[in-house]
């Protein structure tokens, strides 16, 4: 029976994706990732999305830091960060997230600080949607893993 | 094992400061790719990218190390010459030296400057494609970078001697491109989108030719690939992409996206 507990676990990754496909919170670069990873690097894509997580992060603790200073935003600066988390964003399918940077950069460069924190909130609630379900979707496949490494002896 | 003028240390498995050097013994016959890009996601997936289309890599972080690794940094002196190098694919947007001003100090290299340089970057910015390719760039690559692009350049790193033939036809069809360029409309920077949009669900229309431009793609068969995309209603995937599969092939301005905002 635990290969049927495989077969669903791939389903339930299927939906997964297709539901974030449907919201736009990933796009095809996500898949072509995904076609990147095979027996040779088996777990590129958490890989490189472990990464993305890590730079985000930095990058958000950035942002926040250059708003929350009354006198002055270095308005410039938090153009470079966020063209790195679009860049990054983009690499790897989280078409969302990539789409708020683009509106943040926008208002950063009117010198909008109203507009800055609106987006970066925005911003913020996206990227920890976006955590949460690729975390759920990385937990799915590795139980599906396991689940279709174990044999019955005669299967073999 | 020094066969084209390379020295045997360098093609030992080694990690050094900003570099990394593949560990594939040089045996003559697989591509070396010199992949420059400051972003360390960016860096990995061009990596696996050329090796997975059987290339060899080394993935440096900026246009300084690319030229150190080259030989060509003035201030290190490098005793390391002929490197044997097919293709530069650097990323245009680096602080300190661009992609572009590592492309002229490569074309003003009478050693290196036969080696075709590919520039990527995030936007498509006209003037930035026509300056990069007047500057000798052989293709520019929007990102993000995908098994197609890899594929395609890989074609400008085989078959040298028929570089003149390339010319030609690269002329050609940059005659075509400007016609291209002048037809599409192309903005410098993507930031038409309001912040009330950027939230709401995507109205734009599915786009299942998209789809199948990804099942054409010839690429390894994934192991953990549970996705099937057809039950799913409507799957937005790169909405404004013109759709044949063949054309990502083409020429690098057919690579532009139309627009890069959804």
């Amino acid at each position: 029976m635990l290969g049927l507990g495989a077969d669903r676990l791939r389903a339930d990754m299927s939906r997964l994706l297709a539901l974030l496909f449907h919201q736009g919170v990933l796009d095809e670069q996500f898949l072509q990732l995904q076609q990147l990873q095979d027996e040779s690097s088996p777990n590129f894509v958490s890989e490189v999305v472990n990464i993305y997580f890590h730079e985000s992060e930095k990058l958000l603790r950035s942002l926040r830091g250059i708003l929350m200073d009354r006198e002055f935003s270095d308005y410039k600066k938090m153009g470079i960060h966020l063209n790195q988390f679009m860049g990054s964003s983009s690499s790897i399918g989280a078409k969302r997230v990539r789409n708020v940077c683009v509106a943040f950069r926008a208002a950063s460069e009117q010198n909008n600080r109203a507009g800055c924190l609106r987006a970066l909130e925005l911003l913020e609630h996206e990227y920890c949607y976006l955590k949460n379900k690729l975390h759920e979707f990385f937990q799915i496949e590795q139980q599906r893993v396991l689940a279709a490494g174990v044999r019955y002896p005669m299967q073999n | 094992m020094a066969t084209n003028g390379v020295l045997p240390r360098l093609w030992r498995s080694e990690k050094m400061d900003g570099l990394d050097f593949s560990s594939s013994p040089d045996n003559g016959e697989e591509v070396h790719v010199l992949a420059v890009d400051d972003s360390l996601i960016d860096r990995k997936v061009i990596e696996r990218l050329l090796r997975i289309s059987s290339c060899k890599v080394t993935a440096v972080d900026s246009g300084r190390r690319a030229l150190q690794f080259l030989g060509l940094d003035e201030e290190k002196s490098s005793s390391v010459v002929g490197l044997k190098v097919d293709l530069i694919i650097t990323d245009y947007c680096m602080p300190g030296m661009t992609g572009y001003e590592l492309l002229k100090k490569i074309k003003e290299s009478s050693t290196f400057r036969e080696i075709p340089v590919v520039i990527m970057s995030s936007e498509n910015v006209m003037a930035r494609i026509d300056r990069c390719l007047e500057e000798g760039a052989e293709d520019f690559i929007v990102k993000p970078v995908k098994l197609s692009d890899v594929k395609r350049i890989k074609d400008y790193m085989t078959g040298r001697e028929m570089k003149v033939k390339k010319e030609e036809t690269t002329s050609t069809t940059n005659t075509n491109n400007s016609n291209n360029i002048n037809k599409r409309k192309s903005r410098g920077s993507c930031d038409d989108l309001s912040l009330s949009s950027a939230s709401s669900p995507p109205s734009d229309s599915p786009s299942s030719t998209s789809t199948s431009s990804l099942s054409s793609q010839s690429s390894p068969s994934p192991s953990p690939s549970p996705l099937t995309l057809s039950p799913s209603p409507s799957v937005v995937l790169s909405s404004s992409e013109p759709s044949s599969p063949s054309s990502s092939l083409d020429s690098p301005t057919r690579r532009l996206k139309m627009t890069m905002s959804e």
